[in-house]
């Protein structure tokens, strides 16, 4: 006589519920430990080179949001663009990164940070001097392999804690 | 006096701690037993269709990881392969490999989420919810270490993949390869016999394998009621023909077997991922196409099995820079087609895990 | 089982009397005694509940591989106390449609009998407030009053949610009065006693040895009747949103949150009185014993609940009437045939009895309750 639904299934699922009480939680207080972003991030806000730039607009071209717009003029003395006004929307942005991979001089880049929450809706719009790269606002590695290597290491969940069963 | 009774109806309104998102369902109940239900939605449509006219070809590749959030890699995938039918394109070896890897994790992921849903629904307070999401967060750590973000992952590109994977990630899905299927043994261990689950679910909302055909369900719905039929299978797209792996079916069609047909299909995920795993071929990740690609004037349907059923792209080209026409067969509508049948006759707590088990994205449903 | 007059048995402990602690300011010592109870009840009652939050909030929260909350306070032990603060501060909002007498009457009616029941528990040995010698009768009756107050909340309401919770919770608590009242009568068989104070001095070994399946009855019937999961479709959160106490905020949600966690503190110590051994243990004092028996038994409660799925309002009934009620019935027929036919057994040969009757019984009793259809079907 075959014995079945007397109680089995649930011991066995409390059995295994217990079980977790004794593993460490996964969970990570922020913001007092923050854990590192990966090295591609495709952040909120874009890192802009002043140098590299040849107002060519290819980016504002391929971004189909409307997000970035540039002005720029011409001097027959050097023969090249001078970019008058690059201002990126990040309301708009989508963060969908064809803009970098677009770019063939390789003078944009998405921004390593998160953390961008602003207070009012006018400081979303980022102009020129915002977007350069400084200390507090790092290019992240999308699509850019080379700044990759230096950045830190990605915190992964399956190396901080590797369970045993 | 004889007594009297009178059917009421009660709205579970778009905005309710357990419909999948904005959906809203007005049923009809006598007491606790429902009658008829009258689905409602359209409340996340985005016109997605319509924006597609106006973007080129691959920048409509960020808008269709919006419409099934819960699984973008399938979604780029779909429509890549679609274009990539229509303008002809040969996707080199290792793009191909990387392009399937991603799939099966994303089918890992979504089912996850799926079967974490459902035994929410069922009433066991969110501990295999949060189970569930704990791996898929290892899985989503993998997949921002590849594309840069968690939820929309715009990885997949018109020709290949997007960038070439960093080199701490094959260890790292070792890793991930080495632990789950333990954890899928947990998740049977914790809920597969639990009486109160079988006692729910068994019998319940019950989808003959006529009605599942006649309404033109497909995905995890349609293998539950006995019909063995994936299109990885049946219509092989990509290199789906070179691995080895069981399409599993179940017997009853009804919630039990659905649940259980997912638990099955993330163990043979982990078999085709171990397979391709083996096999990476090194070389270029992307075919030498343009960003402004100009398929020729025709049309086509191109479809994958994604995680929640048959997900078909119809492209009409008119050999410019974007398409004429782009229509999203979404898996989760049709599959939403039955849902009047299986529900009449069960009471309403039937009702909510019925709706669950189907597993709808409402972001697919409304476009 | 052991003997209970003094006279022959000398090694029972001495019991507070009924009038301790004497006459004093003119008063006699019965007031004294009414009134220091009292504060004490109402003091363990609060604070208790507050523990048990706390301990449902972290316990289950580890359990779910988080943790709970941990920011109000080191560990997160003045969290209760956040959470009365912010329901303290809600609008009191009244629905415009609502039976307004009724609507506000319903959660005073919920929550008097959960401090009521604290009347007859004992703390230590004659340490309760009145030991009548009916002591869980009374338990019985005054507990059955809070499903009043429930429906007294669901129809006030006027809210088709809040009824169709409040019909769900009477329905149930009606079904799982009887497999609960027979547990107990099982217990009461063996000690020979109505009273709580005398069910605690006679458990030598706890009772939980001695009736394995009636701790089990008890512990069930005793989850359903407080709407805690498995049985908690009353207030479901994915299904009705919140069932009876759907339109209720401020302080009056407050009254019924406290209702619910008073409820399962008070199931606990009638569980520990009735099957631990109450007060008794060696070394430690007598109260502090009880507290954590009944920590203990709470986190019985929040282990289960964390683990199982919800069942159905017909397969809740199902499971009461033909599964519950059977197995009750002839756990009382077994015991009453062991106190009758052998009653200076060694309890040592007693209890592995007992253990293999209930688990031929749990076995036997799932097969024909399988048969039987788990729960009716109206298709």
């Amino acid at each position: 006589m075959k014995f079945e639904h007397y109680g089995k299934g649930i011991a066995k699922g409390m059995s295994v519920v217990i079980s977790h009480l004794l593993r460490h939680p996964t969970v990570s207080q922020y913001p007092e430990q923050r854990l590192n972003i990966s090295r591609r991030t495709r952040g909120n806000e874009l890192v802009w080179s002043r140098e590299r730039c040849t107002g060519c607009g290819t980016c504002a071209k391929t971004c189909h949001q409307g997000a970035i717009e540039i002005v720029t003029s011409t001097h027959p003395e050097d023969n090249k663009f001078r970019v008058e006004k690059y201002q990126v929307d990040t309301g708009y942005c989508i963060q969908c990164g064809l803009c970098v991979e677009a770019c063939p001089y390789d003078a944009l880049f998405m921004s390593y940070a998160f953390e961008c929450a602003k207070y009012r809706r006018g400081e979303l719009v980022q102009d020129m001097e915002t977007m350069l790269e400084k200390p507090g606002r790092v290019a992240s590695g999308y699509y850019h392999p080379e700044l990759a290597g230096k950045l830190p290491r990605q915190t992964l969940l399956i190396e901080k804690i590797v369970e045993k069963r | 006096m004889a007594l009297r009774t009178e059917p009421f109806v009660l709205n579970m309104g778009p905005v309710h701690p357990s419909t999948h998102g904005v959906f809203r369902m007005r049923a009809t109940l006598d007491g606790e037993v429902v009658l008829d239900i009258e689905p409602v939605f359209g409340y996340l449509h985005r016109g997605v269709e319509k924006l597609a006219e106006q973007r080129t070809y691959t920048g409509f590749i960020p808008l269709t990881d919006r419409m099934d959030y819960l699984a973008s890699m399938s979604n780029n995938l779909g429509y890549c392969l679609a274009v990539e039918k229509l303008a002809g394109v040969k996707i080199p070896e290792r793009g191909e490999y990387l392009r399937v890897i991603m799939a099966e994790l994303q089918r890992l992921a979504s089912h996850l989420v799926a079967v974490g849903a459902f035994l929410n629904d069922c009433g066991a307070y969110f501990t295999p919810f949060l189970y569930m999401f704990r791996e898929r967060e290892k899985i989503v750590d993998l997949f921002e270490m590849v594309s840069g973000q968690r939820l929309t992952y715009n990885y997949m590109r018109i020709g290949g993949v997007s960038q070439d994977i960093p080199e701490e990630f094959l260890p790292a899905m070792d890793k991930f390869l080495a632990t789950m299927p333990g954890f899928i043994d947990e998740i049977d261990r914790l809920l597969k016999e639990n009486e109160i689950l079988l006692a729910r679910a068994k019998g319940v909302g019950v989808l003959s394998s006529e009605n599942a055909i006649a309404c033109g369900v497909s995905g995890p719905v349609l293998r539950s009621t006995g019909i063995k039929w994936d299109i990885r299978k049946a219509d092989p797209y990509s290199i789906y023909d070179r691995f080895d792996f069981e399409i599993p079916t179940g017997e009853a069609g009804d919630c039990y077997d659905r649940y259980r047909v997912r638990v099955e299909e993330m163990r043979q995920s982990l078999h085709i991922l171990n397979q391709a795993r083996k096999d990476i071929p090194e070389g270029p990740v992307r075919a030498d196409v343009s960003h402004l690609v100009r398929p020729p004037a025709g049309e086509v349907y191109g479809r994958i099995e994604a995680p929640k059923g048959e997900l078909g792209f119809y492209l009409v080209s008119d050999n410019s820079i974007a398409p004429y026409r782009c229509h999203v067969r979404p898996p989760s509508l049709i599959n939403l087609t039955p849902l009047r049948e299986m529900v009449r006759g069960w009471k309403v707590q039937d009702l909510i895990i019925i709706f669950g088990s189907i597993d709808i994205t409402m972001g697919e449903v409304d476009r | 089982m052991v003997l209970l007059d003094p006279a022959v048995n000398p090694e029972l402990p001495n019991a507070l009397p009924p009038d301790w602690p004497g006459d004093m300011l003119g008063i006699s010592g019965f007031w004294w005694h009414w009134l220091i109870f009292t504060l004490i009840i109402i003091i363990f009652v609060l604070t208790m509940v507050m523990a048990v939050i706390y301990i449902e909030r972290r316990g289950m929260a580890r359990m779910q591989s988080r943790l709970g909350p941990n920011r109000t306070g080191p560990f997160g032990i003045f969290q209760p106390v956040a959470d009365a603060v912010k329901v303290l501060l809600k609008e009191n909002i009244v629905p415009g449609t609502a039976d307004k007498l009724v609507h506000w009457l319903a959660p005073v009616v919920a929550f008097a009998p959960a401090l009521l029941i604290f009347a007859v528990i004992p703390f230590g040995n004659g340490a309760l407030l009145a030991d009548l010698n009916i002591g869980i009768l009374y338990v019985v009756a005054v507990s059955s009053v809070s499903t009043v107050g429930v429906f007294m909340a669901g129809w006030g309401s006027s809210n088709k949610y809040s009824l169709l919770g409040a019909m769900r919770n009477v329905a149930a608590v009606v079904s799982y009065e009887i497999p609960l009242v027979l547990a107990v009568v099982g217990v009461i068989l063996i000690a020979g006693s109505l009273s709580m104070n005398q069910i605690v001095l006679a458990q030598d070994i706890p009772f939980i040895l001695l009736q394995p399946l009636g701790f089990f009855l008890f512990f069930t019937a005793g989850c359903a009747e407080i709407n805690r999961s498995p049985f908690d479709l009353m207030e479901a959160d994915s299904e009705i949103v919140a069932g009876f106490h759907t339109e209720y905020s401020g302080m009056k949600f407050a009254m019924f949150y406290l209702v619910e966690y008073a409820e399962a503190v008070a199931v606990a110590a009638i569980i520990t009185t009735l099957f631990l051994g109450g007060w008794r243990g060696p070394l430690l004092p007598p109260w502090f014993w009880f507290v954590i028996k009944v920590v203990a038994v709470f986190f019985l409660m929040v282990w289960t609940r964390s683990t199982l799925p919800r069942v159905r309002i017909d397969q809740l009934m199902a499971f009461a009437w033909k599964f519950l009620l059977p197995v009750a019935l002839i756990n009382l027929f077994v015991t009453a045939v062991q106190v009758l036919a052998w009653p200076d057994t060694l309890p040592w040969v007693v209890v592995p009895i007992n253990f293999a009757v209930m688990a031929v019984l749990i076995l036997l009793w799932a097969k024909i309750f399988y048969k039987v259809g788990w729960g009716r079907l109206e298709v």
